[in-house]
């Protein structure tokens, strides 16, 4: 594909612009881009990006209350505030997921689909988190086979469930014996 | 091992054979990682910044004892501070570090493994980024291997994590497992049949990016892309890796399949483009970076159908890197102009392609 500025060089760069809702595909050499300012050939910020959706109300749904940056609490560790995230796309400590948790689910379910993170645990946590998240997953697979009358199964689930409880609570079964009696 | 040889060295990954290598020129794993008791690197101050750098320069030391990570040789920190402008674009021409680490504030460091599989950068982004590359379509064996160091890291330095967020990182679009898989592919043969465009404009629908080979916002010079993951929170690393090789395995198959489309319909073209490229390599005397490029896919696409032979086909991802403006002035040991560039890298091309036999018909 030619470059449709200049007609000479091949295209390499290739752009979907979104102007009021209107979808514009442009296709220039790196030169002419350059030239007519259509790209900047800095990094690309992720964080410039994040910040736009952030502003432009993208992230939050129609449903949804799009979170007042001056209601938000300031982060006390680090001092950053949501009004901060929003223009920079960063947080500014580990605290600070604690302090935006409910501002930012919304954005972590936009960018990943998920706000739970499933994967890797560092190993000092590692034995806890693997039982609590073991037992949500049985929990869910026990009402399933509540629901279709299958209580044999039901039951080995339910077995399970209770060690499981047990590792957590450090061995003491007493109280969560009530649960299933 | 000093960075300037560091820099003038081809690793040893470069130069094996791998699965899918035809196609398939690095798999690299990075893990983002940050400190629970300090604020994230775009707010600490210069004495924070210098204080965990000295903390890694310990965790380092504990690490090389590490029976898994010392395989690949000592790993040795570097404070970007001490290393020239040159050598970190020839950095970032190897892949060994990001722009943003190359041009950013003080108190950033570098650490690199003996054999360069294993690097981390230091007060980037994030306080860590810990990286494995490989060669070939080896996502998970290098998930795996990040996965250690990070494992021996943690030993003496407490992550930030959240059970609900997983790792904490600056950018909530890192966040979770911080892993981000990369894969850089030479798809010559979709490109010359037009079809990468939509092959690659469908990986956005499943959750995949396409980029040019020096990351973000860089162009595709030489057929060559990477490919990555976009999401980091609610998949298991595992799940993520496979995922990514499972799209990659797909782009082969299609790069393939177009390889033997032109080998079938358009053989006597193909002869022709790679005979001239190849000509024009070895006998140019002024050569610029983006005709190098151009050229040197199309002969790396040549060794790979057979047209040419007697050359490793890893010759092309070396010269890739050691045609790069950054590499060249690394090795001439001064800055140099535009012109004096152009010449030693056609001198660099002439010494490389003429050892090896000419071309088959």
């Amino acid at each position: 594909m030619q470059c449709e500025r200049c007609g000479e060089r091949p295209a390499t760069v290739h752009m979907t612009r979104i102007m009021n809702n209107k979808k514009e595909q442009i296709h220039l050499c790196a030169q002419c881009a350059r030239e007519q300012g259509e790209l900047n050939f800095e990094p690309f910020s992720v964080q410039s990006l994040l910040a736009g959706l952030l502003g432009s109300g993208f992230v939050y749904p129609a449903f949804e209350q799009k979170p007042k940056p001056e209601s938000q609490p300031i982060c006390q560790n680090c001092g950053t505030s949501f009004a901060d995230f929003t223009h920079t796309g960063r947080l500014g400590c580990a605290q600070c997921y604690e302090t935006f948790r409910e501002a930012l689910n919304p954005l972590l379910r936009r960018i990943h689909g998920s706000v739970y993170h499933t994967g890797k645990v560092p190993r000092c946590l590692g034995r806890q988190v693997h039982t609590r998240r073991g037992l949500a997953e049985l929990q869910e697979q026990l009402q399933r086979f509540i629901e279709r009358e299958e209580y044999e199964q039901a039951a080995v689930i339910r077995d399970k469930i209770r060690e499981l409880k047990r590792e957590l609570s450090g061995g003491d079964d007493s109280e969560h014996q009530k649960d299933f009696a | 091992m000093s960075i300037k040889r560091i820099l003038l060295d081809i690793p040893r990954w470069m130069q094996g054979e791998a699965e899918e290598s035809d196609i398939v020129l690095s798999s690299r794993v990075r893990l983002a990682r940050n400190m629970v008791d300090l604020p994230f690197p775009h707010l600490m101050t210069a004495a924070q910044a210098e204080t965990f750098l000295q903390r890694m320069a310990e965790a380092v030391q504990y690490v090389n004892q590490d029976d898994l990570i010392s395989q690949h040789g000592p790993m040795v920190l570097y404070r970007v501070a001490d290393i020239t402008n040159l050598e970190r674009q020839a950095l970032v021409e190897k892949h060994l570090i990001s722009p943003q680490l190359a041009t950013g504030g003080q108190n950033r460091g570098l650490v690199i493994s003996e054999d360069e599989v294993l690097s981390v950068m230091i007060n980037e982004e994030d306080h860590l980024r810990i990286q494995c590359l490989f060669a070939g379509l080896q996502l998970e064996a290098a998930w795996q291997l990040a996965s250690s160091l990070d494992d021996a890291l943690e030993n003496r330095l407490e992550f930030a994590f959240q059970e609900q967020e997983g790792y904490l990182t600056a950018c909530p679009t890192n966040v979770g497992t911080g892993l981000r898989a990369s894969v850089m592919m030479h798809i010559p043969a979709l490109v010359m049949t037009k079809q990468a465009e939509r092959i690659l404009s469908a990986l956005g629908k499943v959750g995949l990016v396409v980029r040019g080979i020096y990351g973000e916002g860089t162009q595709a010079l030489g057929n060559v892309i990477q490919v990555s993951n976009q999401v980091t929170l609610g998949q298991v690393e595992g799940e993520i890796v496979a995922n990514l090789t499972a799209a990659v395995k797909q782009i082969v198959a299609q790069e393939q399949l177009a390889r033997e489309a032109l080998m079938t319909n358009n053989r006597i073209q193909m002869a022709d483009r790679i005979g001239r490229a190849f000509g024009i390599l070895g006998n140019s005397h002024v050569i610029s970076s983006e005709e190098a490029v151009r050229l040197l896919s199309d002969v790396r696409l040549g060794i790979d159908l057979g047209f040419i032979t007697g050359l490793p086909a890893s010759v092309f991802d070396q010269l890739l890197v050691q045609t790069r403006p950054g590499y060249l002035q690394v090795l001439a040991g001064q800055e140099l102009d535009a012109l004096e560039r152009d010449v030693r890298r056609a001198q660099l091309l002439q010494s490389k392609l003429r050892s090896g036999d000419n071309m088959p018909s």
